[in-house]
């Protein structure tokens, strides 16, 4: 199911390249070329070919891990991209992790005050979240905490040398995990405002949702014969009614997730963070064929990925469905 | 004689008691009044733009460059807002992007509802092969990351804002498709609409006469979320240079440009941000008053 | 004569929603060591209002108007909420009355049995683990190690009910309540269930208040009983007598209003109206000006 998904991606993209207007080629070569050279050019790229033939090139080159050249960068396209994924996949993971870390908190917290007027305000401040998407909040920080108040750096992924400190590029993971914690700190001080931009969004949603959840449950009978036998609050709240509030909140924020790798694209341009999302916009500007082929097929994995990964994680939070 | 019933008023015809009641129940959260004040005074701005602007917006005055906003030291009279690097007034050029904004929202926003509530309705109603053809669609559709989405299709239609909208629509009807398509599902089981069948209505006239009526408050509620959406994907793709010609006034370009000078002159690109902030603030509230008024469960 | 386990006083409540009716009008009512006390009455009566007030967890709309009630002397409503949650943990235990919507469906049994001995008896691990594999024994569950590691989906409602009971004695409670707790069972069930909990009471030397709507019960497992009617005691004394030679005409009404099997043909008599009447009076004439409840 989800190959067929990832092939019908495929297959649009490749359609809606075709139909575009504006030669790639012609973009790339210097003025005053000969016809001549135009034509070689095209011909290298396959660009003279029939369409179903050049797709069928392509999809053969996929199954053998060649991507084809990028017709802007100059490189290959799967060198590219594998030096820039752990980039992204780097501030995803952090994103996600601070969204549900801070969603999860909230909602905790505004369960354990629910009918106060502090609940209500979390509500009124989370209706406001909602509103506000991962591009307003990154402009957001831009100004605030890169021009008025410059606490955090506004661009960049790290200094230069940490690159060759580095094996992987994974650069936050690695340098926790080797103890270089002076590179973790630098790294993670460019990595704070993209992280934050794209994990507000689905902070608010899991606030939102998983408190409802919560509510739901507290009033729940189990909840009382737990309260009886002595419980505290928390230990209500965050033991018994979050074990049966967690599934059907990740039912219907699932889908965020998938809107938090797409917001990648623009997060990271607006950060000059040097993941693959950055390099989408300009990609498509220079009508890099190549290159957006093997962007989309790399968001689109990313994004069948996530949704099984919800679907699994729903089954298993539900032991009637674990134990049939 | 079918065609004759066809003229007969829907057997579940919404009376105009509950729907005074449910507007009632609109109007009464303050937040809803607020926002929906808002639009109208932006609508207002976008349609009579050059008379409440002070300026030109493309009148540049190298003169009277970065000109900090009225209360900040170095400001001069005239410029409420201040003036960016070419000595434009940003109050004038913020009013005229009213214009786009609004444009993009309201047209974009119809457009991908329309698309989207088809096919979600057929979807929805006919199930087996649509369905399933529908569903697979949806599922692909949402595999790409929309920015990127819009971003080709802009590129492949050429910049403008008749690409802007037609990139909006094409990426989000499937908001619509799928909330509709579910909306339908629970409607086509529904009592009524066994009865209609019964009474031999065709297929097409009960999902139009009756299913579209029932489904039309979740609908109404998720255009207004779009219409905010609508002036957000608007936003990035003029941020990105991709939407109308740099002439036109945009918040995006405006934002896009201020980037530039950030350091030296905030303000152009703070001022557009906040409007920008605004605006989807107050659609999403009315979004959100409408769920609220029009959802019996909700209302507590 | 040694002081009473439970101590209720005068207790009295108001519905602070449809316009402060009264729940409970001077409700007293006392239970030994060791007894099996019964409140009976009608639903709406007042029952698990009075259980409520006991365990500290009254809903928001139901307020107390002034009473009290005390554990082995102790002034409950006194307490902080800490407090209380502390003796009230540790003595008194609940068997409530669904026990399908009573179990957490996301966590198996053996750690929702576990939670009281971890909680107050500081038991952890393997030493918890016995000890419930013993309770359910006890109760008399075949294969307990299985049900230990179930989810309580998988289990039949007789035998959640028996999870139920065990894990109320599992920490050898002062004072167990049963609130209704065969009323959601087959019939075949009640009768095992009845039993049980008899046998671990008189095992474990626990006081019960056993709260129903079933004189049959009570007559079966019962000590003593109170009985109910519109949130005031109408008649309170040891079964036998209750049942024997009741004084109260709500009491005699209720007891001819039963089933009898042993009289087949016989029409069910409900309850008269005069005495519906007269009851009301009674409690009117305590209390005027206030709004009929129920």
């Amino acid at each position: 199911m989800a190959i067929v998904t990832l092939f019908g991606v495929a297959v649009v993209v490749f359609l809606l390249l075709r139909v575009a207007p504006g030669d790639p080629v012609a973009m790339m070569i210097a003025p005053g070329a000969s016809a001549h050279d135009i034509a070689e050019l095209r011909a290298r790229y396959g660009l003279d070919q029939p369409f179903l033939v050049q797709f069928g090139i392509w999809l053969d080159g996929i199954l053998h891990g060649n991507f084809g050249t990028s017709i802007s960068l100059r490189r290959n396209v799967l060198e590219l991209l594998t030096e820039r994924l752990p980039a992204t996949l780097e501030l995803a993971i952090v994103a996600c992790a601070i969204a549900v870390l801070l969603g999860g908190a909230t909602a905790i917290a505004g369960t354990l005050i629910r009918r106060t007027r502090g609940e209500a305000m979390i509500d009124a401040v989370n209706g406001l979240m909602l509103a506000v998407p991962d591009f307003v909040w990154a402009l957001a920080f831009v100004l605030v905490l890169g021009v008025l108040w410059p606490v955090l750096p506004l661009s960049g992924r790290s200094d230069p040398s940490v690159d060759a400190a580095l094996s992987t590029h994974f650069y936050l993971f690695e340098s926790l995990i080797t103890g270089r914690f002076g590179i973790a700190r630098d790294t993670a001080a460019h990595m704070v405002m993209p992280a934050l931009a794209l994990a507000l969004p689905l902070a608010a949603v899991i606030i939102r949702i998983l408190k409802e959840a919560l509510s739901e449950a507290m009033v729940q009978d189990y909840v009382l014969v737990a309260r009886v036998k002595g419980m505290t609050e928390l230990r209500l709240v965050a033991g018994e009614a979050l074990r049966n509030a967690v599934g059907p909140t990740l039912a219907l924020t699932g889908v965020q997730f998938t809107f938090l790798i797409g917001g990648t694209v623009i997060v990271e341009r607006i950060f000059a963070y040097p993941g693959i999302g950055s390099m989408a916009i300009d990609a498509v500007i220079n009508r890099d064929l190549p290159l957006i082929q093997g962007l989309v097929l790399v968001f689109g994995a990313l994004f069948v990925l996530i949704n099984l990964a919800i679907d699994a994680g729903v089954a298993a939070l539900n032991p009637r469905l674990r134990h049939g | 004689m079918a065609e004759a019933l066809l003229d007969a008023p829907s057997p579940i015809a919404t009376s105009r008691h509950a729907d005074r009641n449910r507007i009632r129940a609109l109007l009464a959260q303050p937040k809803v009044v607020f926002a929906g004040g808002f639009i109208l005074f932006l609508i207002m701005l976008a349609v009579f733009a050059p008379l409440i602007a002070p300026r030109d917006p493309l009148e540049q005055d190298l003169l009277a460059g970065t000109l900090p906003p009225m209360g900040f030291t170095g400001a001069e009279p005239g410029f409420l807002l201040g003036t960016d690097d070419l000595g434009r007034d940003v109050l004038s050029r913020l009013i005229f992007g009213t214009r786009i904004a609004l444009i993009v929202a309201f047209v974009a926003s119809a457009l991908a509802a329309l698309l989207g509530t088809l096919l979600g309705l057929f979807a929805g109603y006919f199930r087996g092969a649509t369905d399933a053809a529908v569903s697979r669609l949806v599922e692909i559709w949402m595999a790409f990351p929309p920015v990127l989405l819009s971003i080709l299709v802009v590129a492949i239609m050429g910049a403008g804002v008749g690409s802007v909208i037609a990139a909006i629509a094409i990426i989000d009807w499937t908001r619509f498709a799928r909330v509709v398509r579910t909306e339908t599902m629970a409607q086509a089981q529904a009592d009524y609409v066994v009865a209609a069948r019964v009474l031999g209505f065709g297929r097409l006239a009960i999902l139009f006469r009756e299913v579209l009526p029932n489904v039309a408050p979740v609908l109404l509620a998720l255009l207004t979320l779009e219409m905010g959406i609508a002036v957000i994907v608007e936003a990035i793709l003029s941020f990105v240079g991709l939407s109308v010609s740099s002439d036109t006034p945009t918040w995006g370009g405006m934002i896009a440009q201020g980037r530039q000078i950030i350091h030296q002159a905030w303000w152009v690109f703070a001022a557009p941000l906040a409007a920008l902030f605004a605006t989807v603030l107050a659609f999403n509230q009315v979004g959100d008053g409408l769920r609220r008024a029009l959802d019996p469960v909700m209302q507590r | 004569m040694t002081a009473p386990l439970l101590s209720v006083s005068h207790l009295s409540a108001v519905s602070s929603r449809d316009g402060e009716g009264a729940i409970l009008r001077d409700v007293s009512l006392s239970v030994a060591r060791g007894e099996v006390h019964g409140i009976v009455g009608e639903s709406g009566a007042g029952k698990s209002t009075i259980v409520k007030a006991i365990l500290g967890i009254l809903p928001g709309g139901i307020r107390l108007t002034g009473g009290a009630i005390a554990l082995e002397g102790r002034d409950l409503l006194a307490l902080d909420p800490d407090a209380r949650r502390h003796v009230l943990g540790a003595e008194v235990a609940l068997i409530p009355q669904d026990p399908l919507t009573a179990l957490n469906p996301g966590r198996r049994i053996g750690g929702q049995l576990t939670d009281g001995m971890r909680l107050w008896r500081g038991l952890s691990g393997k030493a918890a683990e016995d000890r419930a594999l013993a309770l359910l024994h006890d109760v008399q569950m075949r294969e307990p190690a299985r049900v230990m590691r179930a989810y309580p989906h998988e289990l039949s409602g007789g035998m959640r009910q028996r999870v139920l009971i065990a894990a109320a004695f599992a920490l050898d409670p002062k004072l167990v309540i049963a609130d209704e707790p065969t009323t959601a069972l087959d019939v075949t069930v009640q009768k095992q269930i009845l039993r049980l909990i008899r046998s671990l009471q008189e095992q474990h030397g626990t006081g019960v208040i056993f709260v129903t709507h079933n004189l049959g019960v009570v007559a079966q497992i019962c000590d003593r009983a109170t009985l109910l009617y519109m949130g005031r005691v109408m008649e309170q004394e040891a079964t036998a007598t209750l049942l024997e030679r009741p004084r109260h005409p709500y009491t005699r009404a209720l007891i001819a209003a039963c089933p009898r099997y042993d009289r087949p043909g016989q029409d069910l008599t409900p309850i008269p109206a005069d005495v519906i009447a007269a009851c009301r009076a009674e409690i009117a004439s305590l209390d005027p000006g206030e709004a009929s409840h129920g």
